[in-house]
């Protein structure tokens, strides 16, 4: 590898500095760059490259060691068509009418969507990538209308994608309902500020056991609310939805304070004049928001919920205490199967879910940042 | 409600309507419940005898129940010893992983920031292909390390000698700077496998630094944390004025003078925050803790987690550890909070 300096690098007397120094000058680049770069490489690429491997491979251990045996896709196999397919993509049935109905919608919605995008001109690779964001919305639409039928159940896959859609829409209304009162001259604001950071600083894992306890209807605080509306013996992790959502009701306690101080940041830092202008010129409030707030915000926002999401399909602490997947795996995510078939010793299984996740969230990413960069042209400079 | 003398003429643009700011103070002072409210819970929880959870709810300490000590003298007195181990621990790791992933990152970031780099494509291409050899090599066909990693090299320079003809793109400093950044993306349950069985080998050789020590934590938490450090701190370098790095390089100034006396005094408030940011995520790390620590290692949120024991989740413990575990952070960062925001949304604004 070489480097070179941006600036023409200018030589001050050169003979008068020792070699030594001038050697340090030199290999600067290199060495500022360096201890990251070689922390990366070795604890995030050399294991992502032996993760690989093991996903190809059957892990056994035995006594004094390990044995390794190549077997090509068979755990991919064992995991989207065979034995495991219950638990990563879901129990699937045949498709009820309505199902079908669900998918010829999005199945139209696509193709208005993609012959709009022809009409409106992209290059070659754009298509490409839109086109797979159309078939992965598709596989998407067949997988929720056939795991929706008689009997049928989510997958991992499913879960871990409902965590991550509903819990940052959630999560960000809330963060920028809460930035948008905030910003208002309201007494006590100050007071508000500190105490809605507070969930940031807790353990994800505090925070599931906390939830565990409010919401215990027998034992919890709220125990005489759900018994003077007859759900006395309801129990959130007894249904499948209930679990999620409790799931969900932890994190969004937890990272909306994240949304909200960025996005009240930004909102303060939004043009002043403009604002000053709309409001003499007698703009709604909701026209202010709609054609200047949101605007200015935008970057950020897009931002935010790439950080959020990149961090939600991560999930694990919550789903492990709080439910502990259950019942039966309806509130398990992607991490936690993975956790849990390291647990069964069956390590090129669980590398081979690690990886499918990689893969999903980075596909999901990527799409998001594409077509969001891409779509709104009204997206305003980032100002500062 | 409002004091005349303290308006502005015209009702501000900040300023709520009349009714609306009753409104609005409703929303804020329910959510400040249903933030605060849980962390009331927890400390009730904490003051209780166990026979008092299982009764039902009580909510007020001395009105409803008898408030005890016995949990909090359990944790700290009985446990003392089991109590410390993990909160030394969480203490050490956290800090010393944080200091480490904002010095690498911070350097990483000021390089990417105003030195340019570019790598030939061709050479990244070689290395991970010369990694791979090692690895299959080793896990498939038995090679000993040593004599893998020999060919691992011979792959490396064959084929970087013999591509750079050919490929003669080269990465540029955005590049580097994404791949970096796109490290965050990786699920820690993707690489954690093979960093078990690293430090597991690395283990036999040496037991201090093998599995379940506070070093095998620390590095890890490095690598895992220096990707936003490089992130935020890259965005703050380019937000500082070039001219006073100019005029110390005419003046003579190596680049680590430049970085250590000009640059990193300037970008004092990126570093508070990026901190507080990679110590909360250290500190509350569970997964690789889960992974890589058994007792002797073990950090905070396992413990908070193995209260959930075969008698069934002894809250009032788990409390006690919680409370302990939220206190100091939480000072920090709350003494840190303005420096926090503005990190974050520098951050935020670039992406």
């Amino acid at each position: 590898m070489q480097y070179e300096l941006a600036e023409p690098r200018r030589r001050v007397s050169a003979e008068r500095r020792a070699d030594v120094a001038a050697w340090a000058d030199r290999i600067s680049p290199a060495a500022f760059i360096m201890p990251a770069v070689l922390v990366i490489l070795a604890l995030s690429i050399f294991p992502l490259i032996v993760s690989a491997y093991l996903s190809l491979a059957r892990v056994k251990f035995e006594k004094g060691g390990v044995t390794v045996t190549f077997i090509g896709w068979l755990n991919y196999k064992k995991l989207l068509f065979g034995s495991q397919q219950f638990h990563l993509i879901g129990t699937l049935m045949p498709i009820t009418p309505a199902g079908w109905m669900l998918v010829a919608l999005v199945a139209l919605l696509l193709a208005w969507w993609l012959v709009h995008v022809v009409r409106r001109g992209v290059g070659p690779l754009g298509l490409v990538g839109r086109l797979l964001v159309a078939v992965a919305a598709i596989a998407l639409a067949l997988l929720i209308a056939s795991a929706a039928g008689e009997g049928g159940q989510l997958g991992t896959i499913g879960v871990t994608l409902t965590y991550v859609v509903v819990g940052v829409c959630v999560q960000y209304g809330l963060g920028l309902g809460l930035a948008m009162l905030c910003v208002q001259n309201l007494r006590g604001r100050g007071f508000f500020r500190v105490v809605f950071f507070l969930p940031m600083m807790i353990t994800p894992v505090g925070v599931a056991y906390t939830f565990r306890m409010l919401t215990d209807t027998t034992k919890g605080p709220f125990a005489p609310l759900w018994q003077a509306f007859g759900l006395g013996d309801f129990a959130w992790a007894s249904t499948a939805w209930g679990a999620r959502i409790a799931v969900m009701i932890g994190d969004a306690w937890q990272w909306t304070p994240f949304m909200f101080i960025v996005l009240l940041a930004a909102i303060e830092g939004q043009p002043r004049e403009q604002v000053e202008a709309a409001h003499v010129d007698g703009a709604s409030r909701w026209q202010i928001f709609r054609f200047i707030t949101w605007p200015a915000i935008l970057p950020v926002t897009i931002t935010l919920v790439l950080i959020r999401a990149i961090e939600a399909f991560k999930i694990v602490d919550l789903p492990n205490v709080l439910t502990n997947g259950g019942p039966g795996i309806a509130s398990e995510s992607m991490t936690l199967h993975a956790y849990s078939t390291w647990r069964a010793l069956d390590i090129g299984g669980s590398a081979a879910i690690a990886y499918m996740l990689l893969f999903i969230a980075t596909f999901f990413c990527v799409a998001f940042v594409n077509l969001v960069r891409a779509g709104p042209p009204a997206a305003a400079e980032p100002q500062r | 409600m409002s004091l005349p003398a303290r308006r502005p003429r015209m009702r501000g643009i900040n300023d709520p309507a009349p009714g609306w700011a009753a409104l609005s103070h409703a929303a804020l002072g329910f959510w400040a419940f249903v933030v605060l409210f849980p962390l009331y819970w927890l400390a009730v929880t904490s003051l209780k005898l166990p026979i008092q959870v299982n009764d039902g709810p009580d909510y007020l300490p001395g009105i409803d129940f008898e408030p005890s000590l016995h949990a909090w003298r359990y944790i700290f007195v009985d446990l003392f010893v089991d109590t410390m181990r993990p909160y030394m621990n969480t203490v050490v790791v956290a800090l010393c992983s944080s200091v480490l992933a904002l010095v690498f990152g911070s350097m990483a970031a000021y390089g990417l920031s105003r030195l340019s780099y570019r790598p030939r494509l061709a050479s990244i291409a070689s290395f991970i292909v010369g990694v791979a050899a090692v690895v299959v090599a080793t896990a498939q066909f038995g090679v000993p390390w040593t004599v893998a990693l020999a060919i691992g090299l011979a792959v490396f320079v064959l084929l970087a000698l013999g591509l750079r003809r050919h490929i003669t793109r080269r990465l540029k400093n955005e590049d580097i700077a994404f791949w970096m950044i796109s490290q965050r993306m990786l699920p820690p349950v993707a690489v954690v496998l093979p960093i078990y069985l690293m430090f597991q080998q690395v283990g036999r050789i040496d037991s201090d630094i093998g599995l379940d020590t506070r070093f095998a934590l620390t590095v890890t938490y490095v690598a895992a944390n220096i990707p936003i450090v490089v992130w935020l701190m890259r965005d703050f370098f380019d937000t500082i004025p070039l001219e006073l790095e100019e005029a110390a390089l005419v003046d003579g100034c190596s680049r680590y003078r430049i970085f250590w006396s000009i640059v990193l005094p300037l970008a004092k408030p990126g570093l508070a925050a990026t901190f507080i940011l990679v110590l909360i995520m250290a500190w509350n790390e569970y997964l690789f803790a889960l992974f890589l620590s058994s007792a002797n290692a073990q950090t905070l949120p396992l413990t908070v987690a193995a209260q959930n024991a075969t008698r069934g989740p002894q809250w009032w413990y788990m409390s006690v550890l919680i409370i302990i575990m939220i206190l100091p952070v939480s000072a920090l960062a709350l003494l840190l909070s303005r420096y926090i925001t503005r990190g974050l949304l520098i951050g935020a604004v670039k992406g």
